[in-house]
């Protein structure tokens, strides 16, 4: 909301400078800026009187005007606004005046005729929201007064960012009382004459639900003069508060709304018939609205309605057909309190935000609606005569009074410092709260009807506070003990995987949890993606449901600027709906991307070696840890079959490894062939407490076994044989080699382990070691036809 | 006799001061004092002598072994020393030239910004709690005094599934909800997590950071509210702080502000805070006559821009491993 600085000061004048008040209202809570009433000041426009003109002579469009500007005499201004005509009263820049945007005037000649300055639109001289054309002065506009005196331009605007609690404060007289609270001073208040009340029109007002709108008064004003102006002081007001000048009696609504809080809207009376009606909208009902649009009405919208139907959602916006035009006469002037839930699902429902909702929504003073009407009477008939008839006013006329218990020990309980009660008293008597004495140390807080945030105690206490000076509590600490947690030991922190992977090379990277649904698919597996109701973009539709995604995108962003060699891992949460009832479910994971060469380029270990699948799998078993893990060799639709492994824990799995499949590549339109993992942290970050076991005092022995063993065995297959065959002696088992060559025959390959045996209790001899190595090659031999080398 | 000995000595010596090679070393000993060795040798001929001839002799003849003997000892140092130098100066390394195999990567600067956050909550008592980042209205909004249609809802453009029945979390908050429903006051935890707002342009991301703390006790108040903050800061920014706490509005604390700070000569907003709103404990249960809290909230990003002189939200989530290498 904004609002004139000079307007402002009618109201209240604490005698400081705007800034300093600006300052004040911040460090009551309320934010704002100020802004010059006008960005860049015009210089030598004085207001001109067209006294006659005639056609140009050489140019059809353009006219010959003679204007008085009060210096006797008068200009010849040649112009070629459509409105010029004898008798208007406009700004005229004078030779040598500066116009807003660098333009400087001086005397030219246009077409063969001497102009002597120029004749200005409001967008010439740097007014915003002005129509084309010449800018219309008042008719008492005196020729020669400088513009910026006669549109009193020497003003700044208050640009107000409230928060949603202070919907008193959107007013000139709520921002007026607001500074004299804050600055202990007294506002004016509105002093507002009621009407001579001429005649007896009036329309019956009928409310449906009180609790809808607890009060409504509106009144016939007959015999208005449809072709009047809105006065220049009050079409400066209304721009400067960023309202465009419509209709002189739409612009009293907007001005009285501005001055006091009250949104008013006027009816055509004469398009009103029977009984106005504050009720909810029925089943099938619409209504064209003043913007145009037509709306449906299917959700009880609360409107006002006469005995044809829907004329104004209320509140909110009027109806398009009983809408004030030029032409209307007669008005119907509504000022209604309308509750703040039946405006603020209207108006988001139907997208609609006018300055109208906006307040309702905040809570408009349920005193105030009387008052309101008889000022914008006052002023409809000040500048568009004609007769009022009486108030129809119904509702809760008379407000209940709202009264909050205060303790003053729990003002001290909750901001932990001592006020005074006398002191409090004299803060809350600033925003016209009255206490009375309940019992001792105890208040009855009346709260004025205009603050709908004060309701409770708490609300009491923090006004005391804001009054008192947030600045001015002081910091204390509290004793107050807490029995610490017991953080668990056997749940790793997901910080502990970051710096296992960091010391590794890998860099985290944040994507967006976001994703194009499209192409995660290609990478998910098959997860049904939560989506969202509302995206920002098309491709960001989804929430991720893998972290790949992102991964490939922040390769593909560093590839693009050179970065071969990329180790990147991100952790965080994936999202997907359950097969079964479409519940979403959260799964926190860890992920990771590996492309380029095995090492960092570096000397000595020429020629690099690509990463591969072992690289990246001793990356994730060092993330791992020691426990039970088991890679298969499984199917997932993103992951080359041959090159990819499902891992699990037991009998669950935690998740997959492997290099991305050649076709998703292609699809992807990746220029190589990325390594990726990706893990369920929340069943991998578990990790027993060590439990240690005693160390063998015995010597070891190691043997080195070398086998050919055909293709399809795989090392965990020897390896669970193996061991089986074994025993307990053989503590430790390590592949050293693999080969393959011309010197195996075709579908075979040789596999070379070391085996170290050891027992707690004694020394093995060769003779027991010698035994099991036979137990074991005999049973490699009979289970997976692997032979001794 | 004994003019032998002193010419044999001599040439020992002498040939041992020539010598350069540890083996040749060894055969001058075998010469001299190997059990057929010239010096040796002339022990043999104290056969022949004695009394006290014999012992005088036998002695010079000691003499002689132990000075040939120590020389030996002394060259075979000097020659091992010479041999390691000369070693030590065959091995010599380039020490300038860069190590081998894996570098370090590094950790991302919100993950960084958030540690160091949590941790200093941490040592202060404040246990780290996590959450759901999708939610629904209740957890989100309907538990923190945000009705369904109050404006305060409009403060925060909020992301929608399920057909609006679930949201993403527009803050940490409700994981204090969750917190404060399973558990009983006292309670002293903070909070870091993503959260989601739909508002994307220079210098909002419709995905952010936040860490929100909460203290629910008996007597938990404003002033401590301002000291543990206050201390917060100076810890973080590792400086006395100038702060300033101005009123403001979040409808789940009442009072409610936000706290500015001083740095570098400027006014910045850094956190929103206040003292847990009455209808906020109504809503989990617990008794707000008997217990007071205070909650507060900060955006990760915004602190990481101000700590690490970042001038562009953008630049925290294009992983640009130019940018993030800086914080390896």
């Amino acid at each position: 909301m904004k609002l004139s600085e000079s307007w402002l000061r009618e109201w209240v004048n604490p005698g400081a400078d705007i800034h300093e008040i600006a300052e004040r209202l911040v460090m009551g809570g309320l934010e704002l800026d100020i802004e010059p009433a006008l960005a860049e000041r015009p210089s030598g426009v004085v207001v001109g009187r067209i006294v006659h003109l005639e056609p140009h002579p050489n140019a059809e469009r353009l006219r010959v005007c003679e204007v008085e500007v009060g210096q006797g005499g008068l200009r010849r201004i040649v112009c070629g606004a459509p409105n010029a005509r004898a008798g208007l009263l406009v700004p005229c820049a004078l030779p040598g005046a500066q116009l807003p945007g660098g333009l400087s005037i001086g005397v030219s000649t246009l077409r063969g005729v001497e102009s002597a300055g120029m004749l200005c639109s409001a967008a010439e001289l740097g007014l915003s929201g002005g129509s084309d054309g010449l800018l219309e002065l008042d008719a008492d506009a005196r020729p020669g007064q400088p513009i910026e005196a006669h549109l009193k331009l020497d003003d700044r605007i208050l640009n107000l960012e409230l928060t949603p609690n202070r919907g008193d404060c959107l007013s000139v007289h709520g921002l007026a009382r607001e500074i004299a609270a804050l600055y202990g001073i007294q506002a004016a208040r509105p002093r507002i004459r009621p009407a001579v009340v001429v005649g007896e029109y009036r329309f019956t007002v009928e409310l449906e639900d009180p609790l809808d709108c607890p009060n409504y008064a509106g009144r016939v004003i007959v015999g208005v003069k449809p072709k009047v102006r809105t006065p220049d002081w009050m079409r400066e007001r209304l721009r400067r508060s960023g309202i465009r000048s419509i209709h002189p009696v739409v612009d009293i609504t907007a001005y009285v709304m501005l001055e006091l809080g009250q949104p008013l809207h006027a009816f055509d009376a004469t398009r009103l018939a029977g009984v106005v009606r504050v009720r909810r909208a029925r089943e099938g009902e619409g209504m064209r609205l003043l913007n145009g649009e037509f709306v449906h009405l299917r959700h009880r919208e609360l409107l006002v309605t006469d005995e044809r139907g829907p004329a104004a959602l209320a509140g909110v916006m009027g109806g398009a057909d009983s809408a004030v035009s030029e032409a209307s006469t007669r008005i119907f002037l509504e000022s209604a309190c309308f509750a703040p839930t039946a405006v603020a699902g209207t108006a988001r429902r139907h997208k609609l935000f006018s300055d109208a909702a906006y307040r309702f929504e905040r809570g408009v003073d349920p005193e105030l609606q009387r008052q309101a009407l008889e000022r914008a009477t006052e002023l409809v008939i000040q500048i568009c005569g004609g007769e009022a008839g009486p108030i129809t006013h119904v509702g809760r006329t008379l407000p209940e009074p709202i009264k909050v218990p205060l303790r003053l020990a729990r003002v001290r309980q909750l901001l932990g410092h001592e006020i005074s009660a006398r002191e409090v008293e004299q803060l809350l008597s600033r925003l016209g709260v009255v206490l009375s004495h309940a019992d001792t140390g105890t208040w009855h807080a009346r709260v004025p009807s205009c603050r709908y945030d004060l309701r409770i105690e708490a609300d009491l206490i923090e006004e005391v506070a804001r009054l008192y000076g947030y600045d001015r509590i002081p910091a204390k600490s509290n004793p107050a003990q807490i029995a610490p947690s017991r953080p668990p030991e056997g749940q790793r922190s997901l910080d502990a995987a970051r710096d296992r992977l960091i010391a590794r090379g890998y860099q985290e990277v944040i994507n967006l949890a976001f994703a194009d649904p499209a192409p995660q698919a290609l990478l998910d597996g098959g997860a049904m993606a939560v989506a969202l109701d509302n995206p920002l973009a098309e491709n960001a539709a989804v929430m991720r449901s893998t972290l790949w995604g992102g991964l490939i995108q922040s390769w593909q962003y560093n590839r693009s600027r050179q970065s071969a060699r990329i180790r990147l891992f991100e952790c965080g949460v994936c999202f997907h709906r359950d097969s079964a009832g479409g519940a979403i479910v959260e799964t926190s994971r860890v992920a990771g991307l590996i492309s380029g060469s095995a090492l960092p380029e570096q000397w000595g270990s020429r020629p690099p070696r690509a990463a591969d699948f072992y690289d990246l799998k001793g990356d994730v078993e060092a993330l791992l840890g020691p426990g039970d893990w088991r890679f298969e060799a499984a199917g997932h639709p993103a992951l080359h079959p041959g090159q990819s492994a499902r891992i699990y824990r037991g009998e669950q799995p935690v998740g997959w490894l492997g290099a991305l499949h050649p076709q998703r590549v292609t699809q992807l339109d990746l220029p190589s062939t990325p390594l990726l993992f990706e893990l369920d942290w929340t069943v991998v970050r578990a990790q027993p407490v060590p439990r240690v076991q005693a160390l063998s005092e015995f010597p070891s022995s190691r043997r080195d076994l070398a086998l050919k063993v055909p293709e399809a065995v795989t090392a965990q297959a020897l390896e669970r044989t193996l061991r089986r065959a074994a025993g307990p002696s053989l503590q430790e088992l390590v592949v050293f080699d693999v080969y393959r060559g011309s010197n195996l025959s075709e579908g075979f390959k040789s596999v070379a382990m070391g085996l170290i045996f050891q027992d707690y209790s004694r020394t093995l001899t060769l003779e027991e070691v010698d035994a099991c190595m036979l137990r074991i090659t005999a049973e490699l031999e009979r289970e997976l036809g692997a032979v001794v080398r | 006799m004994i003019e032998d000995l002193d010419r044999l000595t001599t040439g020992a010596l002498s040939e041992i001061g020539d010598c350069a090679d540890p083996r040749a070393l060894d055969q001058i000993r075998i010469d001299y004092l190997g059990k057929k060795g010239r010096i040796t040798d002339l022990l043999k001929q104290l056969a022949g002598l004695d009394g006290e001839a014999r012992k005088r002799f036998g002695e010079q003849v000691n003499r002689a072994k132990q000075s040939v003997s120590a020389a030996i000892e002394s060259r075979a140092e000097a020659l091992a020393a010479a041999e390691l130098d000369r070693r030590l100066e065959a091995e010599r390394l380039d020490v300038t030239l860069p190590g081998r195999g894996e570098g370090v990567g590094g950790l991302h600067p919100i993950t960084r910004t958030i540690r160091r956050i949590e941790r200093l909550w941490n040592e202060l008592g404040f246990e780290t709690v996590e959450g759901p980042e999708i939610e629904d209205d209740f957890h989100n909004f309907g538990a923190l005094n945000i009705p369904a249609l109050h404006p305060a809802r409009a403060m925060q453009d909020t992301f929608y599934a399920s057909q609006g029945e679930r949201v993403l979390r527009t803050h940490t908050s409700p994981v204090q909800i969750r917190t404060m429903l399973s558990r009983k006051p006292p309670i002293r935890i903070v909070c870091p997590g993503r959260v989601y707002r739909n508002d994307s342009d220079r210098t909002h991301s419709p995905m952010f950071h936040q860490v929100e703390g909460l203290y629910v006790a008996e007597q938990v108040t404003f002033a401590d509210l301002k000291h543990d903050l206050l201390a917060f800061l100076s810890r973080f920014f590792e400086q006395e702080v100038e702060t300033l706490f101005r009123p403001s509005y979040f409808p789940f604390v009442e009072p409610g502000a936000d706290v500015h700070m001083k740095l570098g000569g400027k006014w910045l907003e850094l956190l929103g805070c206040g003292m847990v709103h009455p209808k906020v404990f109504e809503a989990v249960g617990i008794d707000p006559e008997r217990y007071t809290g205070y909650a507060f909230g900060m955006g990760v990003e915004r602190l990481a821009m101000l700590r690490y002189g970042v001038d562009d939200l953008r630049l925290f989530y294009n992983n640009d491993l130019r940018f993030l290498r800086q914080f390896a």
